[in-house]
């Protein structure tokens, strides 16, 4: 009896555990599918050589909401361009300040739990097998007093996942192709991207580079990266991220209380994506909940990617509050868990053990101690391109920095920085046409490559 | 341990009943609760809670009742034995040197890891040429499927069998694909129920079943446990052609195969060109709580407008999910190591053990039952009964949970499913109390 077609084990995979943790090029995300180069309705194939006939062709129609969305998603093409770079100059030291992903080891006091939950599983009393879907009680206790403590927020509101990217798409599923939905312009690329593919939104309209049925939200210096709520039509759902991807803006308490009124008035939903809470200097509100009246009209979805470097690891949490009602009054936090049990399965039991390690009052200690390295790499940015005269905005509440390059197309500075500087940045249009003019630079890195970097910057931009 | 279903809202009798929307008067203004966004439609079209939490929920009603019985799990599908050594310390080993410079890592690539991804491919499909470009790890099945609903829009039919795993039809539904409930039948109006049952030898009868973009088939199947032969396979995937159907094949449990019978849709000719694999390390290797799996999207299969359906997985992975935990993929990689085979087959061999112990105590009472031989499931028939009151039979004179076969499709009425997962101890003294209770 064999795992295996055919009776014999494959000798040629090599007990792989050493290769696997060996340095490699795992930290290329690079897509290895190759793209077609116009993303239209009508594409050849670009997969195995044809044969002499044509090839076969399903009979089910390509999703049109697929065919909507025009390009692929923001950070595998950073990735693919930085790749193509590490081709064409092999011997460059190429330093990514592009994708936001963190760098510096886990404190060891977090992933000795999850080596002991992972040892638990091989006995008796410690090996699990499906875990609640809405996540591990302990963990989701721990949450709810670590970051909603006397908010009104509760065990049961929270929500344990694999990541706020994967929640993003599952609140989508949830809302449905019916609503309608603001955000920020810049913003996250996952709540337009996921949008498209709910099919909540029309065509792409390349003259203003948006999506139909969208409203953005425009973010800019001038209005102090906070939308100017009085000319935003009513939408069904807000997405909006404080403190700010790309944009380093952390909303005040003043302004996020007119963002709730304004949501109470229209009887909107804010999805509020906190993932950057930690990151926050100023005394602006970490929790949308801190705002009166928020549990009637708010989601707040967060992570420990950025928090505790489990990018990889993946885990994170959505809070749905009990308060929270479609207009039939049926609770939105029933349907989310209705999503929750029948698209997911819950996160990794081996992940949940570190997300509470993370919330001990050790873990907790040791975590905002990288985030604090963090932070101190985005202070020497900051300087450097303050230093340059340039217009630098973000990144005293958030690991991103945001520079203005005006009357410039961002794609262009992206590939001249690379060009010059061998540093991977991310182009501010990527987050929408607001952010366009605009690099983010983010601050996840070694010292020693941020130093660098910023070094090369002062080069190319003395 | 099983898990429970910790939602303080899950109470079935008033699951589907809406909250009230008060109204508050204040100073004379009047503040609604309710947001003004209505509910998504097709979640209300969802008849009842995902079937799998309900049990749960009916468990702890009963150990509520009886405080100081012993109840056994038969029902939920979820592993009981502890990972193999060889797997634990190497996802232990992993999680340690995240603590190093040189171990860390942060994002992995959205479609897996590549070392892993070629695992997969040369353990599992080593002779059918499937490439690991065409293998994307996930977080498992459940979660997969739900990814390819978002792929394939509202606008595709679906077939499924009758009885099937609930997570295609809930999450067609929930994407808009399957329309309104019929209570008459017991089926939503827009999919395909194709009947599986001892009559056809638990194979559809294709020459009856209406074409559909998508067919949904799992074999070794959950709840039957029947195992497709080649020659079904070949009709499938022949029909599949005709049509211009997509077969999303579900191989979660190919690895509890005792017979000849297929492990991969693969294995048949011309299967490249018209299916997407889905399969799980959950039933293999204890994963259920670690979360692995993969799927595999052929780089010949083909909207009708030509476009690689791999691409467009491709852009939902990168958009809508962000990879497997790097934990649990070193915890995959392991697992097919060849320390790490054997150690899996000797776990997946003692569920088997425990399934064949299962199908000889209902054939010694004279049940009929079926699978068991090529799936951890046994499905036991009883005819003329209602499935939820067997259901609660079994539980309140044997204190053994099952499932009820209504909860996977019309087609499970009069069936129960009782999974072989579990302790020796535990599987001897439910077939103890099972022969007490029916002979």
């Amino acid at each position: 009896m064999s795992l295996i077609h055919h009776n014999h084990l494959s000798t040629s995979i090599s007990s792989s555990s050493s290769t696997f943790l060996a340095r490699n090029n795992f930290n290329i995300r690079t897509q290895n599918v190759s793209l077609p180069a116009k993303n239209n309705g009508i594409c050849k194939c670009v997969a195995a050589p044809l044969s002499e006939k044509a090839a076969y062709k399903t009979k089910v129609s390509r999703n049109e909401n697929m065919a909507k969305l025009q390009a692929g998603y923001l950070f595998p093409e950073v990735a693919r361009r930085k790749a193509a770079h590490m081709l064409k100059y092999p011997d460059a030291q190429v330093i990514s300040l592009g994708i936001g992903d963190t760098t510096e080891p886990i404190p060891e006091v977090i992933t000795s739990a999850m080596a002991k939950r992972s040892y638990a599983l091989s006995t008796i009393e410690g090996y699990s097998g499906y875990g609640a879907e809405q996540g591990e009680k302990q963990l989701r206790a721990a949450i709810a007093s670590t970051f909603y403590s006397n908010l009104g927020i509760e065990e049961a509101d929270i929500f344990v996942s694999d990541g706020a990217k994967c929640d993003i798409s599952r609140l989508q599923v949830l809302f449905g192709s019916s609503v309608t939905m603001a955000v920020q312009d810049p913003s996250y690329p996952a709540y337009v991207d996921s949008s498209v593919i709910m099919g909540q939104t029309g065509q792409f309209q390349k003259d203003v580079e948006k999506y139909g049925k969208i409203e953005y939200m425009k973010c800019n210096p001038e209005n102090g990266f906070f939308p100017d709520l009085s000319t935003v039509p009513r939408t069904d759902v807000i997405f909006f991220c404080s403190p700010n991807n790309p944009t380093g803006s952390a909303a005040s308490r003043e302004q996020l209380t007119r963002l709730v009124q304004f949501a109470k008035e229209n009887g909107s939903i804010i999805v509020y994506d906190s993932a950057y809470a930690i990151y926050m200097s100023d005394d602006n509100p970490r929790s949308i909940f801190e705002i009166p009246g928020a549990k009637e009209v708010a989601i707040e979805t967060s992570s420990f990617s950025k928090y505790a470097g489990f990018t990889g690891v993946r885990l994170g949490w959505t809070v749905v509050p009990k308060e929270l009602l479609f207009s039939d009054g049926f609770p939105v936090a029933k349907d989310f868990n209705r999503i929750v049990c029948t698209c997911f399965n819950g996160a990794s039991n081996i992940a949940q053990a570190g997300g509470l390690a993370c919330l001990s009052p050790e873990g907790f200690k040791a975590m905002h101690e990288v985030v604090a390295f963090y932070r101190e790499n985005t202070s020497i940015i900051m300087e450097t391109f303050n230093s340059l005269g340039f217009n630098v905005y973000g990144g005293t509440n958030a690991p991103y920095v945001w520079i203005h390059f005006p009357g410039q197309s961002s794609w262009d500075v992206f590939s001249e920085i690379l060009e010059k500087t061998h540093v991977v940045t991310t182009p501010g249009s990527g987050f929408g046409p607001g952010g366009e003019g605009f690099i983010r630079v983010s601050a996840f890195g070694h010292r020693a490559n941020v130093l660098e970097a910023c070094r090369r910057f002062k080069e190319l931009y003395k | 341990m099983s898990k429970f279903s910790t939602c303080s809202f899950m109470s079935y009798t008033t699951l589907l009943q809406p909250r009230a929307s008060l109204k508050v008067q204040k100073e004379g203004i009047v503040t609604a609760r309710c947001t003004k966004v209505a509910r998504n439609l097709n979640m209300e079209k969802l008849r009842n809670n995902y079937l799998f939490p309900e049990i749960s929920t009916r468990e702890i009603e009963h150990m509520k009742k009886y405080p100081n019985a012993k109840i056994i799990s038969l029902g939920i599908g979820d592993t009981t034995d502890p990972l193999p050594e060889i797997i634990s310390s190497s996802m232990a080993d992993y999680a340690r040197a995240l603590s190093t410079p040189e171990g860390y890592k942060g994002y992995g690539a959205e479609q897996g890891n590549k070392e892993l991804r070629k695992a997969i491919a040369e353990t599992f499909y080593g002779d059918l040429a499937i490439k690991d470009t065409e293998v994307f790890v996930s977080d498992g099945s459940q979660c997969d499927i739900s990814r390819l609903q978002l792929l394939l829009g509202n606008n595709v039919s679906i077939a499924v069998q009758d009885p099937s795993f609930p997570a295609y039809i809930d999450s067609s539904v929930i994407i808009g694909q399957a329309g309104d409930f019929q209570d008459e039948t017991g089926e939503y109006r827009n999919i395909e129920y194709m009947r599986c049952g001892p009559q056809n030898h638990f194979f559809p009868d294709l020459s009856t079943t209406s074409r559909t973009d998508i067919i949904f088939f799992c074999s070794p199947n959950n709840p039957t446990g029947h195992a497709a032969s080649r020659k079904q396979l070949i009709q499938l995937v022949d029909f599949a052609r005709e049509n211009g159907s997509i077969i999303v094949y579900d191989s979660a449990y190919a690895a509890y195969i005792t017979d000849e019978s297929p492990r991969s849709i693969y294995e048949i000719p011309g299967a490249r060109e018209v299916a997407i694999e889905v399969s799980s390390f959950s039933k293999i290797a204890g994963f259920t709580g670690v979360r692995l799996g993969w799927t595999v999207v052929p780089d010949e299969l083909l909207f009708s407008n030509g476009f690689p359906i791999m691409n467009d997985f491709n852009r939902i992975v990168c958009t809508c999910f962000n990879g497997a935990s790097n934990i649990a993929q070193a915890g995959g990689l392991a697992c097919l190591s060849p320390g790490g085979i054997r150690a899996l087959l000797s776990v997946v061999d003692r569920y088997k053990e425990n399934a064949r112990i299962l199908v000889d105590t209902f054939a010694s009472l004279g049940l009929k039952a079926y699978g068991g031989v090529n799936a951890p499931y046994v499905w036991v028939h009883f005819p003329g009964s209602r499935s939820w009151d067997v259901f609660s039979e079994i539980l309140e004179k044997t204190h053994i949970i099952t499932v009820p076969g209504s909860g996977f499709g019309p087609g499970g009425e009069e069936y129960i499913r009782v999974t072989a997962f579990g302790h020796r101890e535990c599987i001897l003294e439910a077939s103890e109390r099972l022969k007490s209770l029916f002979s």
